[in-house]
């Protein structure tokens, strides 16, 4: 019987527009772009220019050091453009599908004949590697590195995200073909964090220690499930993957095809609708939200409202998105808005009235209802934050870019998506996730 | 509405860089984000915020101060036409203790804030709303007799020395309220102190605080607040009714809270136990109602910027304010403690907290050495 872990601190934020069990259909776009910005790290060098013809797991950029570090094309294709902001940043590749959808070959084979390395050189020629995540930084896993342990986080407690026991539901058997790659690749131990509530593709998974986490979001964090299980300690590398490429990794060892496409959900209070669709990432998103939206100003998220990235029907779904939000987006000032009872209005604080409504679903808008100050409440940032850091501390160190300080308040067990929540219930409006960041990137820099 | 918004939009580039009078941006910001909540979206990180703010954080100050503020007017009124021997009704006592209170507000803003807004312009800053609360609290910790000028020098001092230098709200170490009363209190101590500085406009007659003369010690009255004493203290049920407020709606600790009490009321039962003279010899529920006690440990101690920051911090910050106000109040030379003993762990609460985050980085080294 797995180990059960109660989450008490957190926070769910009811929202309106979650997205019905549904699949309404496949949406395989014409038009896909793929952002190097969301593969978190990475410096891109160019294997393609505009004109190449590409396939399913034809790589596209590569990373400046770590050469086996491919991002690869979800579709099969034309590159027609390469974009570039200031200073020659690359932005993104735009790709014309064919719709043929044809997948470079990929080794299908028994994973018993394979050794660790020709796994590994699998995996990561496919472009699989560029979805491995690993800890400290928080940044993309180093082809020639192996992780002391790897951590699954098997559901999305955040507002919004998608049930992966829904959309992976009869994957059982390429996510534990995707299991057992990975462990013969790295030899490390799996953790696979499961919610208590339903887990039903994970639960028959073999040879993997697994926790059963009960509680409010971030429960589903991967970082929180971590540091709950088996923490990071200095010197440690962990990795961290999601069960949607998990799965993709293990059906191209079961059926020799590179297969990017996943289920995603649209949700959000300005979806007329809200469901899921079937769907590549990198596709265009007007492509997936045409004609599915209320009218009024509204911002599309890649990502849900607490994580995700802001973009515009002419943007593309992230590569680690599964699900694209759409809230509405604030235009009215709102007199004296600061002393009113805000009836309609969500906060976790009683001196408004949320708390008498119970389960009510908010519609929350994208304003930001205050300016900026110094940290003045206490313990506001801990209620949310079910990890033994002290969060407060750790932001603290990491503006003054102490960094012992830093490593010693645990900020090699944090990502910028564990201080989300911290920001959204933040009296004093700091952005901290960027300031996590922005830490991160730091310390990563000077230890390099 | 719509009018007003209009104005502010016209009124505008007139105050940014390069308008005639930009040299008051501060000032219209501040009062443009009083008015209107601008619809700033978020542009980076989380694209949903809780509508919590710092405005509303600080208006449910004041308004848990309140109960104590108009209690403290009415008792001005009360013990001043009392003293002169003289009927009153209700709203004679209470007008009579509203103007005497009043110059006293409106000084301590005008000073307090006046440096806020030049600072904040200054610094280029939005004007930050902590000193609406320390404006609030400052009349109402000060006798009644307080010349007013006394009080604009001594708020003036605080803000500046005691909160700006350090960065404004946030940064500041000393609670700002009670540094402005230090200020006094040692500076001004004739002002301060003494049986003649409780009543207003009762010159040459006098009318002592329980403090000073122990044995005149009445329950009652104490929690009522039918003594005389500084305007906001003296009454045990209004600042209740503002700690109920505060303690609801989670705006302060109620482990800060609850720990002075028991801080203090175990002081007291010990000196009650060996003490020999008369301060010592003071109920301990007693030493609890009278003085600023009850309005420290609610309204002070509590004091997020000041006070220590972690759970367990608060707990022995809190305690050691009880323990040092009694002890201040039976060893000391002054019969009121609970100024120096929030102020004394104001210093030492970075140093709680610096212990508990210690044992946590312990534990996270010990971890590595297993």
């Amino acid at each position: 019987m797995a180990e059960v872990i109660k989450i008490k601190k957190g926070l769910d934020i009811n929202l309106k527009g979650k997205a019905e069990k549904r699949i309404e259909g496949d949406i395989f776009p014409v038009d896909f772009g793929i952002r190097p910005d969301d593969f978190e790290g990475v410096i891109p060098r160019l294997a393609v220019k505009p004109g190449d013809h590409v396939l399913i797991g034809s790589e596209l950029f590569h990373d400046k050091e770590d050469l086996n570090l491919k991002v690869v094309s979800p579709v099969s294709g034309e590159v027609v453009a390469v974009n570039r902001g200031d200073r020659r940043k690359l932005l993104n590749v735009e790709i014309k599908s064919d719709g043929k959808f044809e997948s470079a070959p990929f080794l299908k084979a028994v994973l018993s004949n394979l050794s660790p390395e020709q796994i590994s050189e699998c995996i990561f020629n496919a472009g699989f590697g560029a979805f491995i995540r690993r800890r400290p930084f928080d940044v993309i896993a180093n082809s020639n590195e192996k992780p002391n342990r790897i951590f699954i986080s098997a559901f999305d407690s955040a507002p919004l995200g998608a049930d992966y026991s829904f959309t992976l539901a009869g994957q059982e058997k390429n996510l534990q073909t995707g299991i057992d790659a990975l462990k013969k690749m790295t030899g490390a131990p799996i953790y696979v964090g499961v919610n208590a509530a339903d887990a039903a593709p994970f639960n028959n998974l073999n040879d993997v220690v697994k926790t059963v986490f009960d509680g409010p979001h971030p429960a589903g964090n991967v970082g929180v499930q971590i540091n709950h299980t088996a923490p990071i300690n200095k010197g440690d590398v962990v990795w961290t993957i999601s069960p949607v490429i998990l799965a993709a990794i293990g059906k191209a060892f079961n059926e020799g095809v590179i297969d990017y496409s996943r289920i995603i959900a649209l949700a959000g209070s300005e979806v007329i609708a809200p469901c899921y669709y079937k769907t590549i990432y990198g596709a265009k998103i007007s492509a997936l939200t045409n004609g599915k939206i209320s009218n009024g100003v509204v911002r599309f998220i890649s990502g849900n409202p607490l994580t995700g990235t802001q973009t515009t029907p002419e943007g593309y779904l992230g590569a680690f998105d599964n699900v694209i939000s759409v809230i509405p987006e604030t235009t009215e000032p709102e007199m004296f808005g600061w002393i009113m009872p805000r009836l309609k209005k969500f906060s976790t604080n009683k001196t408004y009235f949320s708390w008498l409504f119970g389960k009510k679903e908010y519609d929350i808008d994208t304003n930001v209802y205050g300016g900026e100050r110094a940290i003045i409440v206490s313990n506001e940032y801990d209620k949310v934050f079910p990890m033994d850091i002290y969060p407060e501390y750790l932001i603290k160190a990491i503006i003054a870019q102490n960094i012992d300080k830093m490593i010693d308040l645990g900020v090699y067990e944090v990502a910028p998506e564990d201080f989300a929540l911290c920001e959204f219930v933040d009296t004093s409006k700091l952005k901290l996730q960027k300031i996590v960041r922005e830490g991160l990137n730091y310390l990563r820099k000077e230890e390099a | 509405m719509k009018a007003l918004r209009n104005l502010f939009d016209k009124m505008r580039p007139s105050f940014e860089d390069g308008g005639k009078l930009h040299m008051f941006r501060s000032v219209f910001d501040g009062f443009e984000t009083f008015l209107f909540v601008s619809p700033t979206a978020s542009a980076q990180g989380t694209h949903i915020h809780d509508c919590m703010d710092s405005k509303r954080l600080m208006t449910f100050v004041i308004i848990a101060l309140m109960p104590a503020m108009l209690f403290g007017m009415y008792n001005v009124g009360y013990q001043h036409f009392t003293l002169i021997n003289q009927e009153a009704s209700f709203f004679e006592m209470f007008f009579f203790g509203f103007l005497a209170v009043l110059p006293k507000i409106v000084v301590s803003y005008a000073v307090g804030l006046g440096i806020e807004f030049t600072v904040a312009q200054w610094k280029k800053e939005e004007i930050q709303e902590g000193f609406l609360v320390s404006g609030m609290i400052i009349p109402m910790i000060i006798p009644v007799t307080t010349p007013l000028w006394m009080l604009a020098l001594a708020t003036a001092f605080s803000v500046i020395f005691a909160k700006e230098v350090f960065g404004g709200t946030g940064y500041n170490i000393f609670n700002v309220a009670l540094i402005t009363r230090a200020f006094l209190f040692f500076s001004y101590p004739q002002a301060m102190t003494g049986d003649s500085i409780w009543v207003a406009e009762a010159d040459g007659l006098t009318a002592a605080t329980p403090l000073a003369t122990p044995a005149a010690f009445d329950l009652n009255n104490s929690i009522t607040g039918l003594i005389p004493g500084c305007i906001g203290e003296t009454s045990v049920i209004a600042i209740a009714i503002g700690a109920v407020i505060l303690l609801f709606t989670g705006v302060a600790s109620w482990k800060t809270m609850v720990s002075v009490f028991i801080g203090g009321a175990i002081t007291a039962c010990l000196f009650n136990c060996v003490g020999s003279t008369a301060a010592s010899q003071m109920p301990w529920y007693a030493h609890l109602c009278v003085g600023g006690f009850c309005f420290g440990a609610v309204f002070m101690a509590t004091d997020p910027v000041t006070s220590a920051r972690t759970e367990t911090g608060k707990w022995i910050y809190g305690f050691l304010i009880g323990v040092i106000a009694i002890c201040v109040r039976v060893m000391g030379g002054y019969p009121e403690g609970m100024m120096l003993a929030i102020l004394a762990m104001n210093m030492f609460a970075p140093l709680i907290d610096y212990f508990v985050v210690d044992s946590n980085i312990k534990k996270r080294k010990n971890r590595t050495t297993k």
